[in-house]
Order: C-alpha cells, then sequence, then structure tokens
C-alpha cells in the first residue's frame, strides 16, 4: 500500500469572477521513504494540491476526489482528524521563510509547542530536543540563538528553522513547497543539501514543489509535471530528462539557460499560461503546443508506457523528438 | 527601557508647556472675560477683580505666574467663578468620579469588544458575525446624548430598576457606564474583527495550522497578540475620548464628574478650571500614549527601545 495515495483530485474556488479550477483531476502515489518532485509554472495547482493533503486550502476552496494517507481518506476530514496527522505523521515547510513563522513568538515557543502538545514533552525536555533539532539543520549557537526572534534570523536561517521544525516529530511524509524559491542562489544549494542529507537520515518520503528543474534533478527520484491543474507526465527523473514524452517538459528543459550555449536570448515557451477561470477546452497545453490538433480539443488520458512512465499527450514520441 | 520611560517623561514636559502656552493665549485672545455679565460692573470694581485675580499683568507674567505656582506648589489656582473653591478641590472632587466610571466603562468595552471581535471574526460570515457587526454600526451610529436619555426612560421610568442619577453607590455606576461605553465596545469589536480576519489570512497562522495545533491555540497563542496591536493604538485616545466624553454622562446622570466641570468653566470664563482641566487632559493622553507605546514594545519584539 502506497503511503499516499490521491486520486482523481480536482480543487476549485468560487470567486467573484466565476470558478477558479486549480487541479483537475489528479492522480499520484508516493511510497515510505520516496522522493516525488511536482514541477510547474505557477497557477498550475502544485501548492493547492499540498494543501489539500494537509486541509489547509482557503475557505472557499472545494475538493473533489479521495486521499488516501497509510489508507486513510483525509480529504475533507475534520480538522481533528487532520490535527492527529499533522505535525507528526505529515509535515510542510513553506515557501516564504520570511513570513511563514510567527513573528510575535521566540522561536523556542513555536517549535517546543509541537513536542508538548504532539508527543506529551515536558517543556524542558522538548527544549532540549528542539536545540538538538537546529543542530541538525546546522544552525550554529543553537542554544543561544532558540530563544531569538524570527527577525533576528536571516531569510536561509529562517528556513532552517522551519525545516527543524517541521522534523521534530519525525513525520512520514514531508512536503516541502518551494523551499528555497524567496532565497539566494547560494542559500538555495546550501538548503537542498540539507534537505537531501536530513531525508536520507530520517527517511521520510518527502514531496517537493518547484518550478526549478535543477532542483529537482538532484533530489527526486521520481517526477510529476503539472500544467494547468492537471499531470502532463510523470517519469522517474532520469528518463524524463533524457527523453521528456510531453512537449511542455520540453519546452520547460529548453528554457533552462545553458552556459555553455553562446545564444544571448534566453528561450521560453511562447504565450501565457491559461486562467484557469476560463480554461481552454481540452489539453490546456494545446494553445501554446506546437504540436497541437484538432484531436486535443478533448484532454488526453494519462497513458502509462516504457513501464514505469506517464504521459498526457496524442503524440507520438517521436515525433516530438524529431 | 527605564530610560525610555525616563525620556519619555522628560519630552511631556515641554509638550506640556506649550499645551499651557496655547491654551492661555487662546483663552485670552477669546472676547469676554470671567468678570463679563449682563449687568455691566463698574470700571473700579472690575479693576479691582483683574487686580486680585492678576489679570491687569502682560500675558507673558501671568503665564509665569500660573506655572510658577504649579511647579513650586502644585497649586492651580483658585476659581474665578466658585469664590471659596480652589481648581485643586474641584478637580479632586470630580476626577475621582470621572476616572470611576471610566475606568469601569473602559474595562468592559476592551472585554465584550474584543471578545465580541474575535469570535465574529471565527466565525466570519456566519449568523455570529453578522450579528455582531450589525450591533457595532448601531451602539456607533447611537449618540451617547441619546443613548442615556432612553436608558433613564427605560430602566429608571419605565422598569424603575435603577436610579436615573447621582452618585451614591455603585448602582447608581450602572447607566453612566453603559451610556459611555457602548459605542467604544463596538469600535473595538470591529477593529479587532478586522485585525483578527486579517491576521487569520496570514502565512505564519497557516504553519500554527500545519502543526496540527487546535484552533484554540492557533487564535488564542498565535494570532490573538497580533491582533491586538490595531486595537491597542486605538485604546490610547479612546480613554483620552472617554474621559472628555463623560461631559453628556455628567449632565445626564448628575454624576458630578470632571466633563461637566470642564463644561461649566468653559461658559462661564473660569480661565483657572479651564487651564486645569486642559492640562489634566493633556497630562492623560501623554500619559497613554506612553502606556500604548510600552504595549506594542511588549507585543512585537521587533519594536525595542
Amino acid at each position: 500500500m502506497p503511503l499516499l495515495q490521491i486520486k482523481d483530485l480536482s480543487v476549485t474556488f468560487d470567486g467573484d469572477d466565476g470558478t477558479v479550477h486549480a487541479v483537475n483531476n489528479l492522480s499520484l502515489s508516493i511510497d515510505k521513504g520516496q522522493t516525488l518532485g511536482i514541477v510547474g509554472e505557477s497557477g498550475s495547482g502544485k501548492s493547492q494540491t499540498a494543501f489539500s493533503i494537509m486541509g489547509l486550502l482557503a475557505k472557499n476552496g472545494r475538493t473533489d476526489g479521495s486521499i488516501l494517507f497509510d489508507g486513510q481518506e483525509i480529504l475533507g476530514a475534520s480538522t481533528k482528524v487532520l490535527n492527529t496527522l499533522r505535525a507528526r505523521r505529515i509535515a510542510m515547510i513553506f515557501q516564504d521563510p520570511m513570513t511563514s513563522l510567527n513573528p510575535y513568538m521566540r522561536i523556542s515557543e513555536q517549535m517546543t509547542e509541537v513536542l508538548t502538545l504532539h508527543n506529551g514533552m515536558s517543556k524542558r525536555d522538548a527544549l532540549t530536543e528542539c536545540t538538538r533539532m537546529l543542530d541538525a539543520v546546522k544552525i550554529p549557537a543553537a542554544k543561544e540563538r532558540i530563544r531569538l526572534y524570527p527577525h533576528e534570523f536571516s531569510g536561509g536561517m529562517r528556513q532552517r528553522v522551519m525545516i527543524a521544525m517541521s522534523l521534530l516529530c519525525k513525520p512520514d511524509l514531508l512536503i516541502a513547497d518551494e523551499p528555497t524559491t524567496a532565497l539566494d542562489v547560494t542559500v538555495q544549494a546550501q538548503i537542498m543539501d540539507l534537505l537531501s542529507d536530513l531525508q536520507r537520515e530520517f527517511g521520510m518520503a518527502t514531496i517537493l514543489i518547484t518550478h526549478d528543474l535543477g532542483v529537482v534533478a538532484g533530489f527526486c527520484e521520481q517526477v510529476l509535471v503539472m500544467y494547468g491543474g492537471r499531470v502532463m507526465e510523470q517519469a522517474p527523473t532520469d528518463p524524463l530528462f533524457a527523453q521528456p514524452s510531453h512537449p511542455y517538459t520540453r519546452g520547460l528543459l529548453a528554457a533552462v539557460p545553458r552556459v555553455d550555449d553562446d545564444d544571448a536570448i534566453m528561450k521560453s515557451i511562447p504565450g501565457n499560461p491559461p486562467n484557469m477561470a476560463d480554461p481552454p477546452e481540452g489539453c490546456p497545453f494545446r494553445p501554446r503546443c506546437t504540436f497541437a490538433g484538432e484531436d486535443c480539443r478533448t484532454m488526453p488520458p494519462l497513458a502509462l508506457f516504457a513501464g514505469d512512465r506517464a504521459r498526457a499527450c496524442r503524440r507520438p514520441i517521436e515525433e516530438l523528438t524529431a | 527601557m527605564f530610560s525610555y520611560i525616563l525620556k519619555r517623561i522628560a519630552i511631556a514636559i515641554p509638550t506640556l508647556l506649550v499645551l499651557i502656552v496655547i491654551s492661555f493665549v487662546l483663552m485670552h485672545a477669546a472676547p469676554g472675560g470671567p468678570f463679563t455679565a449682563e449687568r455691566e460692573l463698574p470700571p473700579e470694581v472690575m479693576a479691582n477683580l483683574n487686580a486680585k485675580y492678576g489679570l491687569d499683568d502682560p500675558l507673558w507674567k501671568q503665564i509665569g505666574t500660573y506655572v510658577w505656582n504649579i511647579v513650586s506648589a502644585f497649586d492651580f489656582g483658585p476659581s474665578f467663578v466658585y469664590k471659596d473653591r480652589t481648581v485643586n478641590e474641584i478637580i479632586a472632587q470630580g476626577f475621582p468620579i470621572t476616572l470611576t466610571y471610566g475606568l469601569i466603562s473602559f474595562v468592559l468595552a476592551v472585554l465584550v469588544g474584543v471578545t465580541l471581535g474575535v469570535a465574529a471574526a471565527i466565525r466570519h460570515n456566519s449568523m455570529l458575525d453578522y450579528i455582531a457587526v450589525g450591533m457595532s454600526i448601531g451602539a456607533q451610529v447611537l449618540p451617547n446624548f441619546v443613548m442615556a436619555p432612553i436608558l433613564v426612560l427605560v430602566f429608571t421610568l419605565w422598569l424603575g430598576w435603577l436610579p436615573g442619577g447621582g452618585w451614591q453607590g455603585p448602582e447608581y455606576w450602572i447607566l453612566p457606564v453603559i451610556a459611555l461605553s457602548t459605542s467604544f465596545m463596538a469600535s473595538i469589536a470591529r477593529i479587532t474583527r478586522s485585525s483578527m480576519l486579517e491576521v487569520l489570512t496570514s502565512n505564519h497562522i497557516r504553519t500554527a495550522r500545519a502543526k496540527g495545533l487546535p484552533e484554540r491555540r492557533v487564535i488564542l497563542r498565535h494570532a490573538l497578540k497580533p491582533a491586538m496591536l490595531p486595537v491597542i493604538s486605538y485604546l490610547g485616545p479612546a480613554f483620552v475620548a472617554m474621559i472628555t466624553g463623560s461631559v453628556v454622562v455628567d449632565i445626564y446622570f448628575s454624576t458630578g464628574g470632571i466633563g461637566k466641570a470642564f463644561v461649566d468653566s468653559a461658559l462661564n470664563r473660569d480661565y483657572a478650571v479651564m487651564m486645569g482641566v486642559t492640562i489634566l487632559v493633556g497630562a492623560l493622553t501623554i500619559f497613554f500614549n506612553l502606556v500604548v507605546d510600552i504595549l506594542y514594545g511588549w507585543i512585537d519584539p521587533k519594536i525595542r527601545y
């Protein structure tokens, strides 16, 4: 049984300008200890998928489908039920470390409350454990720094605190929602190295949400490419990079700037991501796709091929590479 | 922190001086005076009175004498209208009354207002929210000079439950407190509600929820403190507004508070009482602004003095 199994997840938001279809019929599964990358542009539904797992969608969000965690249905579960899983079994780190910590509480308070609440630890034991965890994420002088407030830390250090806080209860699943997007490039690499080490050490399954293909290549075993709230392609990391099977993935890979490329012009995918309040008919990538035809006006199914890969495109792979 | 408070007190002294000078000049610039009556006084009598109260001195000398008396003897002078009473006596008699129902109103307005605001924010767009918002608006558009006679009508004349005026014991406090606190309660409820709603959408609240904290703890430990910041900055001026706004209460309920003395002194040109009350309100304003700033520093760790 997979640790997490999402089936036909749809997320919609009722707003003033109509209904936004953020996620459409998304299915994925992840086993214990596995690493999965979810890649896509802004607005492709990556974060909303993560929030659905945590039960943290905005109030006007509506969901459909099923999310099984360890065999238990958690989509639409009550806060009470979710609170038995949050932090203890599923933890999350967020995109913006500058605002994700409570600016009005000491780091020590914010961290220890997780342990005193979930593990029934005494305050003093919790403090020792939290300090140990800050050491583990390589925060120097953790014993003194744990007494500080978030604004006394840099962005990278705050993200380390977030990571330490998320791992306190040794969760089975860690969801990292663009953990390095708000950070400097050099700090990004440090944080990814740290996450990589910790993932190996603690052995938790990890979903890494990012738009940075480089980050995915170094971290994930499996990759899921999302566009317009749908899965375009799913594959183990190496074959996906070697032979992308979807026009969108190809476009993404081609857009990664290369140092050895003499051409000064950055490559991009022409056009803009779809407006999800009024999504295009059929395949959401159709308006930007150079291979699109009339048959793309209906959404192609996510079809398995080559044993462990899946793609949602009607064009034969040979045609794309030609 | 201690040195900061000392510094603020040091700044308060010149502030009060400026307040004294401006009020003094404005007061004297207005036509008429304490001894202007419908029946013209003989010039000799007028001159005698002016000499007795020092009103024939040049203005700068009057201000100098006034300030010197306060600094050297804490003496705010004799009332110009009530011959046998000093300003100190008038304030000592009225201010404790105002402070009593003012403080009770203040505490009540904060407790009820914050509770109502938080409850409305948590149950956003529910019946409770609509009722709370509706009541707040109702209480805010109903001025206390309308509220006071209605209260007297209902609770004193119709039901006969409570005394409609006077100041002889706690049962006399109830109607003045309701009349004074309602609109402040409503404002506090509205400010709390909107600031709580904003805080609840912030990223660190999402983190708190992701940590599996019970909603009660999310609200009380994580959201309440930042949500209180705009409320606190409202409270300083609100407390002073309550003291000065007690005029209506004093008049309707004959409580004998300082508000009545303030209005009477202005109407009678009782220069000394007017100055005394103005300085009192000024000092209170400075004091409560200091309290607000200290509270701010206590809540927000980014503010350090």
